[in-house]
């Protein structure tokens, strides 16, 4: 470890006061140096906002490296703390990410957890996906915001709109069909959530998914009305399920087995 | 240092199946003291607004058999706190009644309930309060022991629109409590109609985001969503606090951005505090 990374870290853990913990941790987050990840991670759970809000933007800045750790230690104890760490994870984008934030999205008790996670569903760094798997990895993002569009929390909703829209946007062309659940869910939370803030973000997204370009005519696509079928079926069978696990107090994995089985990222060579 | 605990998520883990209406409303009857008051709170909690919950909470505001040590009314203060929440306007001659309260605590929530009822009935008796003119009530009983809930009487004046009470709330800017400064400076920026000259009120509270307590900004955090001022949209999510609370504050602004409340309905205001607001998710 250089010098210097020694001498920041220990900045932070010597530091005595709200502010200077906040300085400190905002110099070795700027350094962006892996060796800073686990002391970042650490400064997630100090209840101290501005100092959790520079840990989580140089972890982002470090990017890839900091995933596994950050899947690792993701605080099963704090919220708090879970909910940056989700952040953090949202933030870098990285396909090991996806099944952490379905589950936190949809089942974590703590609704800065599923709001962090509901954005970071939409803005996953979907080219960085094996392309045998994109699709599925897709499907399942957007089940999981058709459903968490119906938190009981506004800014959970508030948040899902927006990972929606990027997801909207993300698939516009490779598959024109998904427009229609998430245009008709858009369309319901515009016109009847009882939040005006959530209709007005619905409004925005509107806005700027008609801007999108028409994708060209495909040939040969499935019929429109069997896809409506299809996602109808689909739907069904996820609000069947989630109505059974809502009472689990934690993110539940179990959802997401199949799915975690099939994802086959490799991890960077060490 | 890590700052104290602050449990922003809290009401997330109250169960609303720990009871039913039916249950409440007995529980608000029984003989159980400590049943009566959870269940005024829960029919806050959870919006119970039924005529039956709603007659039972007003004659709560009488109770005489729950007592603290220090002389306080704990079913009281609960029930004039649902009633606020419940937003059925029978209960305000008798939230009215309440700020005459000896408990310092009735008397803050029935400010706050009269304010979030909205209806202007209640100015004189705030005014009176505000004024400590209302005999046989004790102040608070902890440090800074306050003669009267002032900031809960301020907010309820401004969101009230009780503009003849402009002279008597500007002193407060001075009180040496930061948070009732800040409730001074909300109310007057909802009582003074020239937008220029309101903004004054709103800078002084865009001011306190940048101060050393955490405690502080939080509150000052709580005023600007209230009262929706465009232009602490900034500041507010820069200011060192906890994200769910700049959430809730942006909110505020938005909503008082919304200009005609259907699509599409959005003017620059509004997409500026939205793309703020995303970024904080």
């Amino acid at each position: 470890m250089p010098d210097t990374l020694k001498t920041l870290i220990a900045a932070v853990d010597a530091a005595d006061s709200s502010a200077r913990l906040l300085e400190a941790v905002q110099d070795l987050a700027n350094a962006a140096d892996v060796g800073a990840v686990p002391t970042l991670i650490a400064a997630l759970s100090y209840n101290n906002p501005g100092a959790a809000v520079a840990a989580v933007d140089g972890l982002i800045k470090i990017g890839e490296p900091a995933v596994p750790a950050l899947l690792d230690q993701l605080d099963r104890h704090n919220y708090t703390a879970r909910a940056w760490a989700i952040r953090a994870l949202a933030g870098i984008g990285d396909p090991r990410g996806l099944t952490t934030l379905l589950g936190a999205a949809t089942a974590d008790f703590a609704m800065s957890v599923r709001r962090a996670a509901a954005r970071g569903l939409g803005t996953l760094n979907w080219p960085q996906f094996p392309a045998d798997e994109l699709e599925m990895a897709q499907a399942e993002a957007l089940d999981a915001l058709l459903f968490v569009c119906d938190d009981e929390e506004w800014v959970v909703r508030y948040a899902a709109v927006t990972g929606l829209q990027a997801l909207a946007a993300a698939i516009w062309h490779s598959q024109p069909d998904w427009r229609t659940p998430i245009l008709a869910k858009l369309d319901q939370l515009g016109t009847q959530d009882p939040i005006w803030a959530v209709r007005a973000r619905v409004w925005w997204a509107q806005q700027q998914l008609q801007q999108l370009p028409e994708p060209p005519t495909s040939v040969g696509a499935e019929p429109i009305h069997e896809v409506i079928a299809n996602w109808r079926s689909t739907l069904e069978n996820l609000y069947r399920r989630k109505s059974q696990e809502r009472p689990l107090p934690e993110g539940d994995p179990r959802r997401f087995r199949d799915l975690a089985a099939s994802m086959t990222v490799p991890l960077p060579e060490a | 240092m890590p700052e104290p605990p602050f449990d922003h998520d809290t009401n997330e883990a109250i169960s609303s199946d720990s009871l039913t209406v039916e249950q409440a409303i007995a529980n608000l009857q029984g003989e159980d003291l400590g049943l009566r008051v959870y269940a005024a709170w829960w029919l806050g909690r959870f919006r119970v607004d039924e005529p039956l919950a709603i007659d039972i909470l007003i004659t709560a505001l009488d109770d005489e058999a729950d007592r603290t040590e220090a002389g306080g009314y704990p079913l009281r203060r609960n029930a004039a706190r649902a009633l606020g929440k419940l937003g059925d306007r029978r209960a305000v001659p008798a939230l009215i009644q309440a700020l005459s309260c000896s408990d310092f605590y009735v008397r803050e929530a029935a400010a706050q309930s009269l304010e979030l009822l909205g209806d202007p009935s209640g100015i004189p008796a705030l005014l009176a309060l505000l004024q400590d003119q209302i005999p046989g009530t004790l102040p608070a009983p902890e440090p800074p022991y306050l003669v009267q809930p002032y900031d809960a009487i301020l907010e309820a004046l401004g969101t009230l629109q009780a503009s003849a009470a402009v002279p008597l709330i500007v002193p407060f800017l001075q009180h040496e409590i930061p948070r009732i400064q800040y409730a001074a400076a909300r109310a007057l920026y909802q009582l003074t109609p020239d937008p220029r000259e309101a903004s004054q009120y709103g800078d002084r509270l865009v001011a306190a985001l940048a101060g050393d307590e955490l405690q502080l900004r939080r509150a000052a955090l709580a005023d600007l969503g209230a009262i929706g001022y465009l232009a602490a949209a900034e500041p507010i999510a820069q200011t060192l606090a906890e994200n769910s609370l700049k959430l809730i504050a942006l909110k505020g602004l938005l909503e008082t951005q919304i200009q005609q409340r259907q699509p599409p309905g959005l003017n620059e205001g509004a997409i500026r505090v939205m793309a703020l607001m995303d970024e904080l998710l």
